[in-house]
């Protein structure tokens, strides 16, 4: 009875503690912007097929270094996940701002786009890519370095965009032809994609009649990690500093000097940077796929809404309260306790699985917004909003 | 002359307008089936029903501001509320008269609240209602506590995907992912040679929706929606209690969705819970964002266009549709807010500006600007 609970409690933990990790980022980037990012699961996703990508890699290496390449994992997904979401902030959000309604939509619509880029990504379509880019912001590049660049730029759009586009996919086609599969292969494609754990983060950490299994310590452990990280580079950096100083007040840190621009861009790519960190977590917990991200998204926006945007440890209580809600309704571990009461074991067998115990959640969420409608720690101040 | 009364003059307006939509609804009606091949024809009745549901998201996003991702919930429930009057249409002399699915996982029973829907007019008072109900209660229980804004938005997509589990996990109840199709008769009649009619009925319902969100609109009420949306806090400080208004609204356009499920449904005759993902909800909202918000022309607009886009491009190249949909939200949002109505714009003459409510717009302070950069 005991150690069934114990087990249960461990399980949601470690559910809430990849729930942790991605809400961080999007509870800062919230809380500073005032942005939600729909296509922060596909951050998640992106980092997930990194660590695939770099599993790969390692294993062309002699096997003592295929042990720790998930090390490398985490700082590549890291980096990958932060240098999209850079680009998403400069070349989308940054015109948005003020209208974070709109900032959903467009962010849904990259969502989208992630998602079939990495079914269909393949070395065509790299190509393709990688010669638009330098056809577009090369040509855009020389065209800045004219005087009169300001007056003639729309113009000069409406003919650069069509023809880097144009060539790229013509020169694309045109190597898929003659080079056939080699080029056109999608890279992974839309099945799912296994990541196998290291050797010694399988297996398990026995305690009484059940295992902790390392792999789920292995991502408490590094969630503390982030956790810790992220608490000291806000509170101990001047970066840190510039961000909570713009999320407290955006106009007065821009008039005393803060390059609010430079600290969205920054902010935004590190709130993607834990996005990724997130995926490596979960490619460790089962395989993944072009889908991966959207089954944790909604949870993640769920943990800042109950969070509040007001202070880390509301994001921290909300993650691992909602992950252990999730598991223990899920698992059905409270039915043995109602046995004598029948209608009670009945209510909660009806949510026993992982999908009913979402309604449930939901509904514990709507009843305590009720109460509490700004999450945990709402953002203090004297506020016209709430 | 007689006409000239401001007021005159509006009645003579909204006499050419009624004319107008009255003329597009007979052209729908009498030309364009002999235009257009049965199967297109069915995707237009299709398309039409789904433009009544972007009525609603334009009432209460384009007017009210209020960005519902979770509005696939009421157009599925009206959606199934149909589709389970018509699995009930089994003859009296059946042995079995339970749905076939109800069979296969061994209920013997109809439950209690599916017993009602062998009546056809409680059927049509529920498709009516019941998203009307469901939508009110929600939105009073949010709405209550002045949750707003993206707050409020990603609180409806979490509905959906509760919704969505709900569904796809009660097999007994609701067939679970298959959702309910194959059905037969309708008021005791093949239901195959009715499309035509439902089709009408789909145009019908349209009009009688237009002419609706526009009495919404045009009003007081419509002003007091798009304070709402401009300046909530303003609105509250000059006396008003928004959360009503907010609930009304979104309660409306909860029905309006789920009756457009209704129709949606019977002219494809399917209903499944993929009609409560998540993505066909802010699919939705493109709708109307690529017709043109605020504009209800431009929601019905939107929604045909776009949705013949989408079975034209999904036809030819299936892979990239996702690219295009993508594109689409990236495009509407950054470029084109105001939508295709929004580009007539660029064919009328700009106006003078008297007054500048906004700053940017003032050209002493735009010069201003220019010479301190130089």
């Amino acid at each position: 009875m005991l150690s069934g609970l114990l087990e249960a409690v461990f399980n949601g933990m470690s559910i809430g503690s990849v729930l942790l990790i991605s809400a961080l980022g999007l509870a800062i980037v919230f809380g500073l912007m005032g942005v939600i990012n729909l296509a922060h699961g596909e951050l998640m996703m992106l980092g997930a097929y990194t660590t695939f990508v770099v599993q790969n890699i390692f294993k062309l290496l002699p096997t003592p270094l295929f042990e720790f390449y998930i090390f490398f994992a985490l700082i590549a997904a890291f980096f990958v996940a932060a240098a999209v979401g850079f680009v998403l902030e400069r070349g989308v959000i940054r015109f948005l701002y003020g209208r974070p309604l709109e900032t959903l939509l467009a962010t849904w619509g990259v969502s989208l786009i992630l998602q079939q880029f990495v079914r269909s990504i393949s070395w065509g379509l790299a190509i393709a890519i990688s010669l638009f880019c330098l056809l577009f912001f090369g040509g855009m590049q020389l065209i800045n370095r004219r005087p009169n660049a300001e007056s003639i730029r729309t113009k000069a759009i409406a003919i650069i965009l069509p023809l880097s586009i144009g060539i790229s996919s013509i020169v694309s086609i045109f190597l898929g032809n003659t080079f056939g599969l080699t080029i056109t292969k999608p890279w992974f494609g839309a099945q799912n994609v296994d990541v196998t754990a290291p050797a010694w983060l399988r297996g398990g950490l026995p305690i009484g009649d059940f295992q902790l299994p390392y792999s789920r310590l292995f991502i408490m452990l590094m969630t503390a990690i982030c956790l810790v990280g992220i608490y000291l580079f806000l509170q101990r950096t001047n970066w840190g500093l510039r961000i909570r100083a713009v999320t407290q007040n955006r106009n007065m840190s821009a008039c005393l000097g803060i390059p609010t621009a430079t600290v969205d861009a920054f902010t935004f790519a590190l709130g993607s940077g834990l996005a990724g960190i997130a995926g490596c977590a979960i490619s460790l917990l089962g395989s993944v796929g072009p889908n991966t991200g959207q089954n944790y998204v909604v949870d993640t926006f769920m943990v800042v809404v109950v969070g509040g945007v007001g202070k880390l440890a509301g994001t921290i209580i909300a993650a691992l309260a909602i992950g252990t809600a999730s598991y223990l309704i899920g698992s059905g571990t409270f039915i043995s306790m109602f046995a004598s009461l029948q209608p009670v074991a009945d209510f909660l067998t009806f949510f026993a699985t992982t999908s009913m115990a979402k309604v449930m959640v939901f509904a514990l969420i709507i009843t305590f917004l009720q109460v509490r409608p700004g999450g945990i720690f709402p953002q203090k101040g004297r506020n016209v909003e709430l | 002359m007689l006409m000239n009364t401001p007021k005159q003059r509006r009645g003579n307006q909204l006499l050419i307008e009624a004319g107008i939509v009255v003329a597009i609804a007979l052209i729908l009606i009498l030309i364009v089936p002999w235009v257009l091949t049965d199967f297109r024809l069915n995707l237009l009745g299709r398309f039409l029903a789904l433009s009544i549901a972007g009525l609603g998201i334009d009432l209460i996003w384009g007017y009210t501001g209020l960005l519902s991702l979770g509005h696939g919930v009421f157009f599925a429930l009206g959606g199934y509320l149909l589709a389970m009057y018509l699995k009930l249409q089994i003859p009296e002399t059946a042995s079995n008269r339970l749905p076939e699915f109800m069979n296969l996982y061994g209920v013997t029973e109809l439950p209690w609240f599916w017993q009602p829907f062998h009546n056809f007019g409680f059927t049509m008072v529920a498709i009516l209602f019941l998203p009307t109900i469901i939508g009110g209660l929600l939105g009073y229980l949010v709405f209550r506590n002045r949750i707003r804004g993206v707050y409020f938005s990603i609180l409806t997509q979490a509905a959906t995907i509760v919704f969505f589990n709900f569904f796809n996990g009660q097999q007994k109840l609701f067939n679970g992912t298959n959702g309910l199709t194959d059905f037969k008769t309708i008021l005791g009649a093949d239901i195959g040679t009715y499309q035509y009619t439902f089709y009408i009925l789909t145009i019908a319902f349209l009009v009688l929706a237009y002419a609706l969100c526009r009495w919404l609109t045009s009003g007081s009420f419509g002003n007091l929606l798009v304070a709402i949306r401009d300046d909530e806090n303003r609105l509250r400080f000059s006396g008003y209690n928004p959360t009503g208004f907010k609930v009304i609204v979104f309660a409306v356009s909860a029905a309006l969705a789920g009756i457009g499920g209704a129709f949606y449904t019977i002219q494809t005759g399917r209903v499944s819970p993929q009609l409560m993902d998540i993505g066909f909800s802010i699919e939705m909202v493109i709708w109307v964002a690529a017709g043109g918000r605020a504009t209800l022309v431009g929601a019905i607009l939107g929604t045909l266009l776009v949705n013949f886009a989408k079975s034209l491009l999904s036809e030819q190249f299936p892979d990239v549709w996702l690219f295009f949909q993508g594109a689409l939200f990236l495009l509407v949002v950054t470029v084109l807010p105001e939508g295709i109505i929004g580009l007539k714009k660029l064919f009328q003459r700009k106006k003078s500006i008297d007054t500048y409510p906004d700053i940017d717009l003032d050209p002493d302070v735009q010069s201003e600007r220019e010479h301190l950069s130089n």
